[in-house]
């Protein structure tokens, strides 16, 4: 991240979030997708299923491909990469990425950044500026 | 040959010169041609053939065709929005509208054709549109949609032309919301591709979709309405039809606009006439696809136009293939209605016979049009059930094995798939040219191990997909003669199949997914996915019947399992009361009436007799289902794989023909077989006497009462691939009734894979049906006795999942919208009135607020 004061959204406890599942937040008016996919590792995607134009990302069933930790869209149920936001199966449609968030668990509290955003685009498809760290990859 | 590259141009971005590009860098490997492409239209040539399926909401991107890797291609220039003008033959020049000419050595015209116009007064009106190009369904559907937002009733629309196109453009209408009435000149519709026998069953099936169908008249003038728009189709014999839009859909032309001012000989109905290797009589220049005129026709069809790019590339290449005639063979693209014509349709072969099964009350016309000694198969119609198009296709011109008579009986029966006996020479896929034998190579020669590798590696399949099911079947021989052991695992966690991982679990007696998948998964198997997580969850439920949101549990389920709901396109859910037997007081009613008002809901009847409540927010889920339950009702489980409804007739109890007590059986079967997982959903019906006003023949298990009892059907499917229930017992008393069903569905939920419908299991079973006659009737495998307690003890332990969930607050914390704003509605929801009720907002009107209306936000009032 280009050196930008990184703003730590409070959002929720842990224990508002289920193991293996997702849930939907508001952050600053925008709607994100948190996974927790660890005892104290969270993820966060957009919540916005790029297939369906519905808010849905959350509602998704959480799994891994070939190692990578995935969420399948609820709706037409493509496949992506919770920590890069890449799309991994496209069902023969255009592959269409996620944007991510970088979170940081403090105690019980998880924290989006609000800069830290990080679009697919400018990650480049390989992931060149690497992804976004689950925990404190952006902690100031 | 110089090492510089010619230079090729092709004219015409369509799908014939997609595949003539293709065919070229595949087989030009030492680079001797540069191909240039101009192509009128803004895009890269897209799959046309698929067009209509752009009206179901799918973006231009999922047409496209090959890899888009072709068009970055060194050696090849697409040149997009650009029409070639002038063509100079002596100079070998291409002009373009830009003014650009450009030199060519070797020259392919493959402009296809454009849509008739017909010379009616009226036919250039604001509303009047051609089915031909990406940019006229985008119009076409512009307007219907303006022209709805705009009036308090449904957009009336027209198609004149009654042949294929003409009822594909008619079902895309319809699909759009519009009451369409077809025009077709002919006597029948289809009138190409089918008889008379086959195009009056055809007309009553589009009936039945609910397009009107005219058909012996001819459009004489279209009137526009007061605002200029279009307004009525006058018709020859007199009639009148007041429409808002209106397709034409009657022929195209070929567009050899260019080759006829260069001086090029063109068909007697046009088309630039070209030998058998596609060329013209200028010998640097070709024709393809549906612009060449060969022996004296231009094909509308995409197999032919693709078998001509293979022979012109061959031949760019020094080869010398020559077109090896076409493939006619059609079906309608148009879904709940199955039509197919192949070979000689018409029985115009000298002494051809002609072998006709028709079944008005089944909605089935099927012909065969064998040659004289009734032994080769020469051609056929297929309406009502197409099924076995796939599997006689390929055997036009060979003589059919055993009596013949059995192709035109019920799918489903073993006569009507071949596949083991297709000889390696018979084309399989006619879009792509594919045979048997090398869909068999792809297996035994180039590795491939299932149907996704060899649609690949051959392009069988990858285009109209007809041919998938019997591509699909000659793999899974292959791989059985090969002693491949044919992987049915489920995915990269799970190698077993799911009903070996069914007995596994039932076996070990683990409860939990982490246990199972550290027991019975594969290496990786850690988190599992989408795929395994529902089947195990659905495994579990079937075996003891714990709360499908229970601890690990909930996170193993799909969104319409987890919060007992069905998801939506807009990302809101529907709600689905359970209504035994679709048997309702008047108080129910009112009652789910109410809540559908105070929620704002869309209400709508569905086809199992339920009234299906549109628009519900997850955060309202509860409070809805508080009311419902509240009100006596419970889930419906609209939202499992499980059963879903029995449907019955008002049976003996008030018909003048009832001999059983339809509605009393069926609200006995749906209180027991509630709750019931099962790998795929579950719909049983009953009806009171043979009339059979249940529509129970279309179910998996469909009850039929007699004068001694009820007949016993399984096997009925609707969906993708509707199938009728075959018979299973006759005569049974209730209770031998209900036990012959009891042990049939646990035998089913037990043994069959992941989203396997009970018809493909049947065929599929040990023993096919009269395999499972003999378990569930004759105790044949000795698990009769445990079947029975299977289903006892799920009787036992169902309890309502809604009510469960509403006594249990944690189980409640799912239905937030936003973990950190549980209440707050999801802001991006949008709706807007229709025939006085909500319906989710397209994009554009999205775009206008003005229309927007809160829908199920603002009108709760608790
Ligand atoms: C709705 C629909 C459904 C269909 N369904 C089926 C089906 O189920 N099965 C089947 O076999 N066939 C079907 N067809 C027909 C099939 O699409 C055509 O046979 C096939 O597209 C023909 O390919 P082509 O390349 O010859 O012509 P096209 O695909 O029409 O391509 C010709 C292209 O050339 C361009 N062009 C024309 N003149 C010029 C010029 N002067 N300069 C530059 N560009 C020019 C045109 O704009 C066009 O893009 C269907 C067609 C439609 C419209
Ligand atoms: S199936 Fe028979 S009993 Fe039932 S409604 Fe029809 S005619 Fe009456």
């Amino acid at each position: 991240m280009t050196g930008a004061q990184v703003r730590w959204h409070e959002v929720c406890g842990l224990d508002d979030l289920v193991l293996e599942r997702g849930a939907a937040a508001l952050v600053d008016g925008e709607q994100i997708a948190l996974f927790r996919v660890g005892e104290r590792e969270v993820l966060a995607v957009q919540q916005l299923d790029p297939y369906s134009g519905a808010q849905v990302i959350s509602r998704g069933i959480v799994g891994s491909r070939a190692g990578a930790v995935t969420v399948a869209s609820p709706m037409y149920k493509q496949v992506f990469d919770l920590r890069t936001g890449r799309c991994l199966d496209a069902l023969g449609r255009e592959p269409q990425d996620l944007r991510t968030w970088s979170v940081r668990v403090e105690g019980d509290i998880v924290m989006v950044a609000a800069e830290g955003l990080v679009a697919p685009g400018e990650t480049g498809a390989g992931g060149a500026a690497g992804p976004v760290d689950a925990v404190g990859a952006a902690a100031p | 040959m110089s090492a510089l590259p010619q230079q090729l141009v092709v004219i015409g971005g369509g799908m014939v010169a997609q595949r003539l590009v293709e065919a070229l860098r595949a087989r030009d490997e030492t680079g001797r041609w540069h191909v240039t492409v101009l192509a009128e239209e803004p895009r890269a040539p897209y799959d046309r053939v698929a067009l209509t399926s752009y009206f179901s909401g799918r973006d231009p991107e999922s047409l496209s065709l090959g890899s888009p890797d072709l068009w970055g291609d060194p050696c090849v220039t697409l040149v997009r929005g650009r029409a070639a003008t002038a063509l100079d033959l002596a100079a070998r020049t291409v002009r373009t509208d830009d003014g650009t000419v450009r030199g060519y050595d070797r020259l392919v015209l493959a402009t296809g054709s454009r849509p008739t116009v017909p010379p009616i007064v009226g036919a250039d009106l604001p509303g009047v549109f051609v089915y031909r190009t990406i940019d006229d369904v985008a119009a076409l559907r512009g307007w219907v949609e303006e022209r709805s937002a705009g009036l308090d009733r449904p957009v009336r629309g027209a198609v004149i032309g009654g042949g294929l196109l003409g009822l594909e453009a008619a079902g895309a209408l319809q699909a759009l919301g519009t009451r369409t009435t077809v025009v077709q000149v002919g006597s029948h519709l289809m009138s190409a591709q089918i008889d008379l026998g086959g195009g009056h069953l055809l007309r009553r099936l589009i009936t039945r979709l609910g397009v009107d169908v005219r058909v012996d008249t001819t459009t004489s003038r279209i009137r526009a309405n007061d605002r200029g728009q279009v307004g009525r189709l006058e018709l020859a014999d007199g009639g009148r039809i007041d429409v808002d839009v209106v397709v034409l859909a009657t022929g195209v032309t070929p567009r050899d606009e260019l080759a006829r001012a260069a001086g090029l000989a063109v068909g007697p109905r046009g088309g630039v006439v070209v030998d058998e290797a596609c060329r013209t009589a200028n010998p640097r220049v070709w024709a393809a696809g549906e612009v060449a005129c060969l022996d004296g026709v231009c094909l509308g069809l995409v197999a032919p136009g693709y078998a001509m790019a293979e022979v012109v590339v061959d031949r760019l290449l020094g080869g010398s293939a020559v077109f090896p005639g076409a493939d006619t063979a059609t079906k309608l693209k148009l879904s709940g209605v199955d039509v197919a014509s192949f070979g000689d349709a018409f029985a115009r072969t000298p002494g051809a016979l002609e072998l006709v099964h028709s079944d008005p009350a089944a909605g089935v016309y099927k012909k065969l049009v064998l040659s004289d000694d009734a032994r080769t198969l020469l051609g056929g119609v297929l309406v009502g059930d197409a099924s076995a198009y796939a599997g006689l296709r390929p055997m036009v011109g060979r003589p059919l094995a055993g009596d013949p008579s059995a192709h035109l009986l019920p799918a489903g029966s073993a006569a009507a798939a071949p596949g083991g006996d297709l000889p390696d020479d018979a084309t399989v896929c006619s879009c792509n040219n594919v045979t048997a034998g090398t869909v068999r190579a792809a297996v035994t020669d180039h590795g491939c191990t299932d149907v996704a590798a060899v649609k690949a590696c051959t392009r069988a399949g990858t285009s109209c997909g007809s041919c998938v099911p019997l591509v699909k079947r000659l793999v899974g021989d292959e791989l059985l003669r090969a002693g491949v052991a044919v992987s049915a695992g489920l995915c990269e966690h799970v190698a077993l199949s799911r009903a070996q991982l069914f007995d596994a679990v039932r076996v070990t007696g683990l409860r939990t997914f982490s246990e199972i998948m550290r027991r019975h998964g594969t290496a990786v198997a850690g988190r599992g996915c989408d795929i395994c997580k529902p089947v195990v969850a659905s495994i579990l439920a079937s075996l003891d019947d714990g709360h499908v949101l229970d601890d690990e549990r909930a996170a193993l389920q799909d969104t319409n399992d987890h919060v007992m709901a069905n998801l939506q396109k807009d990302g809101s859910y529907s709600v689905v009361p359970r209504i035994p037997g679709g048997e309702v007081t008047p108080e129910g009613l009112l009652a789910i009436g109410q809540v559908a008002l105070d929620f704002g809901l869309y209400t709508k009847i569905t086809g199992g007799q339920r009234i299906d409540l549109f628009g519900a927010r997850l955060e309202q889920l509860p409070d809805i289902w508080r009311r419902l339950v509240d009100a006596g009702f419970e889930s419906g489980h609209a939202y499992g794989k499980s059963l879903r409804t029995v449907k019955s007739c008002v049976g003996s109890t008030w018909c003048r023909y009832g001999v059983q007590d339809a509605v009393a059986l069926a609200v006995r079967l749906e209180l027991r077989y509630r709750g019931l997982r099962s790998p795929h959903k579950l719909k049983l019906g009953v009806s009171g006497c043979a009339r059979e006003c249940a529509e129970a023949r279309a179910k998996d298990v469909g009850v039929v009462a007699t004068d001694r009892g009820w007949n016993l059907y399984v096997g009925g499917n609707g969906g993708f691939t509707p199938r009728h229930a075959r018979l299973l017992a006759e005569d049974l008393d209730t209770e031998s009734l209900v036990r012959t069903i009891d042990r049939f569905l646990v035998y089913y939920v037990r043994t069959a894979d992941r989203l396997q419908r009970t018809a493909p299991w049947i065929d599929e079973v040990e023993g096919g049906l009269d395999g499972v006659r003999a378990v569930v009737l004759e105790d044949s495998l000795g698990i009769a006795a445990d079947l029975d307690a299977a289903m006892a003890r799920h009787v036992e332990v169902y309890e309502d999942e809604w009510k469960a969930t509403l006594d249990d607050p944690v189980k409640l914390r799912r239905f937030a919208s936003f973990v950190n704003a549980p209440t707050t509605a999801d802001p991006s929801l949008a709706y807007v009135a229709e025939r006085g009720q909500v319906r989710p907002a397209t994009p554009t009107e999205r775009a206008d607020p003005a229309v927007l209306v809160a829908g199920t936000t603002l009108a709760v009032r608790s």
